[in-house]
């Protein structure tokens, strides 16, 4: 059976509240990274709070989250989620960043989604997996077309920081779509 | 110049009123037992629910109001004889951003294609624009849902995204659709009065 944990750059991985909460720490300072993956406003928790936090998410059947992780490096670079929003429609909501800035547009993200997507449609048998991003998301928006998602719309001006109205943009892959794309390739 | 004379909770033929624990469990106890209006309001599976469990649900929402402030729940009642017929409310309203999501619905079937649903909306939006001051609100909608779709439209709401495919429902698939409205775009439409 073929490792479906397992790309050909990045790995999804388990983690454990303790180490996590010591890459959040670090990785919430990043405004520039909050404000990408993000509408709610960037604030700064303890240790202990984001702790407490993680070890919550175990208790959730509709969440799916994974460290991503280098192939070539035993060390977390950002994270990885699917949340069911609805288990009768076989829909869910995907979330992605890298908290590490030194694997930017090389191509872990992208692996790490094609993983996640895989995971949902082959694992959680989901019929479609959708996802919102910062229409100024550039890096966001070319690797989610890599991937397959079509874009589905644009919410006007649901973003203001600085002053300044953004769009965001919501973004759909049908269950179908990626089979096919999987058979061409 | 302010209209502070302006009643945000009357319009011709309704009103809005909060919740009433005592009676009006029983009332929404039975629309959740019409399983079309259900379907047409909700997207996660619908079950009929008893007088207790809306009980626990209007305590939930009150708890809800009060300590996240980004709920803002209002029962329709008929002005003529304050008779609880429906809801309008606000909800996940993201404050830096000033977006809300609105749910209305006319749960007494006797009174649906009356125009109730359409003056609720009207104090709904006047509401969140000229009171909670939101820059935009949003309405997420069934495809299948005809009358919402014709009701957001004729409020001048645009149609922003389609999540293709997102219901499965009797065995079809049908998008849902979210539209969109901005208070610049209803302060032009309705100076800023609803």
């Amino acid at each position: 059976m073929k490792d479906i944990y397992c790309g050909t750059l990045v790995r999804l991985a388990s983690f454990s509240p303790e180490v996590m909460a010591r890459n959040f720490l670090k990785w919430d300072r990043d405004t520039e990274m909050q404000r990408l993956s993000d509408v709610v406003p960037t604030q700064l928790w303890s240790e202990k709070k984001i702790k407490e936090y993680v070890e919550g998410w175990k208790e959730s059947e509709t969440s799916y989250r994974f460290a991503i992780c280098p192939l070539e490096e035993e060390k977390f670079i950002g994270m990885v989620s699917l949340w069911v929003s609805s288990w009768n429609h076989g829909e869910a909501w995907l979330g992605i960043y890298i908290g590490e800035r030194e694997y930017w547009g090389k191509g872990y993200g992208t692996d790490a989604m094609r993983l996640i997507v895989q995971y949902g449609f082959t694992e959680l048998n989901l019929r479609r997996i959708s996802l919102g991003l910062h229409a100024f998301n550039e890096r966001a928006l070319k690797s989610y077309l890599k991937v397959g998602f079509q874009m589905e719309g644009c919410e006007r001006g649901g973003f203001l920081r600085d002053g300044v109205r953004c769009d965001d943009y919501v973004m759909g892959l049908l269950r179908e779509d990626w089979i096919a794309a999987q058979s061409a390739r | 110049m302010l209209d502070i004379q302006a009643q945000l909770f009357e319009a011709k033929d309704v009103r809005f009123g909060p919740i009433d624990h005592e009676t009006h469990p029983e009332i929404e106890s039975r629309w959740t037992h019409d399983a079309e209006f259900m379907r047409l309001m909700e997207i996660k599976p619908v079950r009929p629910l008893s007088p207790m469990m809306v009980k626990k649900k209007y305590e939930a929402v009150e708890k809800d109001m009060d300590e996240q402030k980004n709920l803002f729940y209002f029962t329709i009642r008929t002005r003529e004889d304050d008779r609880f017929i429906g809801k309008a409310l606000i909800e996940m309203v993201d404050w830096s951003n000033g977006n809300g999501y609105l749910q209305i619905g006319i749960g007494e079937a006797e009174f649906r294609r009356m125009g109730y649903g359409s003056q609720a909306l009207n104090m709904l939006l006047r509401y969140a624009f000229g009171e909670l001051n939101l820059y935009r609100v949003t309405a997420v909608v069934p495809a299948y849902n005809q009358g919402a779709i014709r009701l957001f439209q004729k409020f001048g709401f645009v149609e922003e995204v389609r999540r293709r495919k997102a219901l499965h429902r009797d065995g079809e698939f049908w998008d849902i659709i979210g539209f969109g409205l901005l208070n610049a775009e209803w302060r032009e439409q309705f100076n800023g009065r609803g």
